[in-house]
């Protein structure tokens, strides 16, 4: 069996919003399965009770004054989009006519 | 000696006495490059003429002996995912070929702000995502060692760069290793801060609780000095750690009497080489020589580190890299009938294998029925690895261990197989996965003529005392006089 199935792969493509080609699908659930099955070691390891540590450094409520400051300039912000349109980002159509 | 071969802290006592202009040594370092990066392959970008415009400013700072600091005049290069403002930034991906971002890393504006000429941009693999430099979209970077090798990764430019004295010094960052392997791997010192130290602001982010920014020197004590440079609080971080930092330079000549080292067991048993091993044992016998003392210590979780990072590093990376959409930045592709279809081919396009392979599985460890089971399970065993380093740093000031498993490896060994090539980060990732700061030092070479590296380790804001052990192995075991013997064209 598989330890991942070909519709995993393109449940997590859809969710990752890649789309790959057929090549890519079959080589990534045999490479994906061959990590996962690494990772299942961690299914070893009693947690119990033990509490996640997402950050090394506990750092919390990081707080600054609320003071308005100059934002970066409408053009330089822009600069980088691959189309702009009247000062905006332009995007295909989303809503149907 | 030529200048592309000496430390910062010897150029500098040469800039101070006027023997050399900022200028000379940026234009002989230009040169440097011209003849042996067309070999090595390590810049993506060099910055001739607004790194002499800077070398020039240096100069008169100099000259009027104003605000002069340890880096004012010293040419830097920046790993690629590095923000240079008006400078092209690239992760080495496609997706950014053109980037060309508006501001500047905090790192940088500090490097600026001190007169440091940023001398160009340097090789990496994709989005920092590999420890060979091979998942470059643009180009190979070939170990000055020997060309025929990899110069480890993620940060392979920055340290092939440093080793070939194609810059004087470099930075780097390092995710799971991503400094110090390279480091280990090319013969040069490569440290990782305690997460939190240096400001992350500007730094493309691959995993946002790992990441951090180091430097990559030809010795020790430039290191220090280049870490002394950019660690500073920045309220752009909000993970910033408050405060001010300490002076990494006060315990660099104080040798290593009275302290004790732990040997972490779990890190050079097995898959670690046999000369590896040889070269970190001799060099246990020189700290002892120098009057540390040495001692066995076990880690019982480190040996799920990898397993554990594999699904951290994966799942924040899916999140973070979430934001190349072909909207604001970047690549977008011509598939554009419908805004998904613009997305998804963007995307497809944009990213190399192993940034998608990457994004997949942190995007299946975080999708719904797998998050309990990969992603809080990873969370939980980080917990465990960090206590375990807390109950060692309770008997010792410091760890040694191998940095890399192996010797440089050749082109191709490992690039289709992600499990092996993961193997190279098995003892840099703790580090990281821990928040504590890391070192590499050059520890010998291997009957290949390859370097070795060793990797010390201290409890989170003990910098201090984890330059003061790596310049006094330094000093007595003298591999930082070591360079590749390279064809200059």
């Amino acid at each position: 069996m598989a330890a991942i199935e070909r519709e995993d792969v393109e449940r997590v493509a859809r969710l990752a919003r890649l789309a790959l080609t057929e090549e890519e699908k079959a080589l990534f659930q045999e490479q994906l399965g061959a990590i996962l099955e690494h990772v299942r070691a961690l299914q070893e390891v009693d947690t119990e009770g033990v509490e996640p540590t997402p950050y090394a450094v506990q750092l919390t409520n990081v707080l600054r004054p609320d003071r308005a400051r100059p934002s970066m300039p409408r053009e330089q912000a822009l600069a980088n989009a691959p189309q702009e349109m009247d000062g905006y980002f332009f995007v295909p159509r989303i809503l149907e006519e | 000696m030529e200048l592309y071969a000496l430390p910062a802290h010897a150029l500098r006592q040469m800039l101070d006495r006027g023997e050399i202009s900022s200028v000379e040594l940026t234009k002989s370092l230009i040169e440097r490059i011209e003849a042996v990066d067309g070999a090595i392959g390590s810049y993506l970008a060099i910055r001739v003429e607004e790194a002499l415009k800077e070398a020039e400013e240096a100069d008169r700072r100099i000259r009027e002996q104003r605000d002069v600091g340890p880096l004012t005049g010293i040419p830097v290069s920046l790993k690629d995912n590095i923000c240079t403002e008006g400078t092209r930034t690239t992760c080495a991906s496609r997706m950014l070929e053109n980037f060309v971002p508006p501001y500047d890393a905090t790192v940088v504006a500090r490097l600026k702000a001190q007169g440091a000429p940023i001398l160009g941009k340097l090789n990496m693999d994709e989005f920092a995502m590999g420890s060979s430099t091979e998942t470059s979209a643009f180009k190979l970077t070939r170990n000055p060692w020997n060309l025929e090798r990899v110069p480890g990764g993620s940060s392979g430019g920055p340290a092939a760069a440093v080793a070939a004295g194609a810059t004087v010094m470099a930075l780097g960052s390092d995710t799971g290793g991503s400094i110090r392997q390279p480091a280990a791997l090319c013969g040069v010192v490569g440290m990782k801060p305690t997460y939190g130290l240096v400001s992350r602001f500007g730094l493309v982010a691959f995993a946002s609780s790992l990441d951090q920014i180091g430097p990559m020197t030809k010795d020790v004590k430039d290191a220090a000095l280049l870490l002394s440079a950019i660690a500073a609080h920045d309220p752009l971080d909000s993970t910033s750690i408050p405060g001010d930092r300490a002076d990494f330079l006060a315990e660099l000549d104080r040798g290593v009497e009275g302290l004790v080292i732990g040997l972490p067991v779990e890190m050079l048993g097995e898959g670690v080489a046999p000369e590896v091993r040889e070269a970190v044992n001799a060099a246990v016998g020189v700290l002892e020589g120098l009057g540390a003392r040495v001692e066995e210590v076990s880690l019982p979780h480190v040996r799920y580190a990898l397993a554990a990072y594999a699904v951290i590093a994966t799942a924040e990376a899916s999140s973070n890299l979430g934001r190349f959409d072909g909207v604001r930045y970047g690549f977008r592709s011509r598939e554009d009938a419908d805004v998904v279809t613009m997305f998804e081919t963007t995307r497809a396009q944009g990213f190399g294998a192993e940034v998608k392979r990457r994004i997949m599985l942190g995007t299946y460890a975080l999708s719904a029925g797998y998050y309990d089971a990969y992603y809080l399970k990873a969370l939980k065993v980080r917990t465990l690895i960090r206590r375990d380093f807390e109950k060692a740093f309770e008997r010792c000031h410091l760890l040694v261990t191998p940095t890399s498993p192996t010797v440089a490896f050749r082109f191709g060994e490992k690039a289709d197989n992600p499990v092996a090539m993961y193997q190279s980060d098995r003892l840099t990732v703790p580090a990281n996965l821990a928040g504590i700061p890391a070192i590499s030092v050059p520890c010998g070479v291997s009957q290949d003529g390859l370097p070795i590296g060793l990797q010390f380790m201290a409890p989170a804001l003990a910098e201090p005392v984890l330059f003061r052990a790596a310049a006094a192995y330094e000093a007595a075991a003298g591999w930082a006089s070591m360079r590749p013997p390279l064809e200059v064209k």
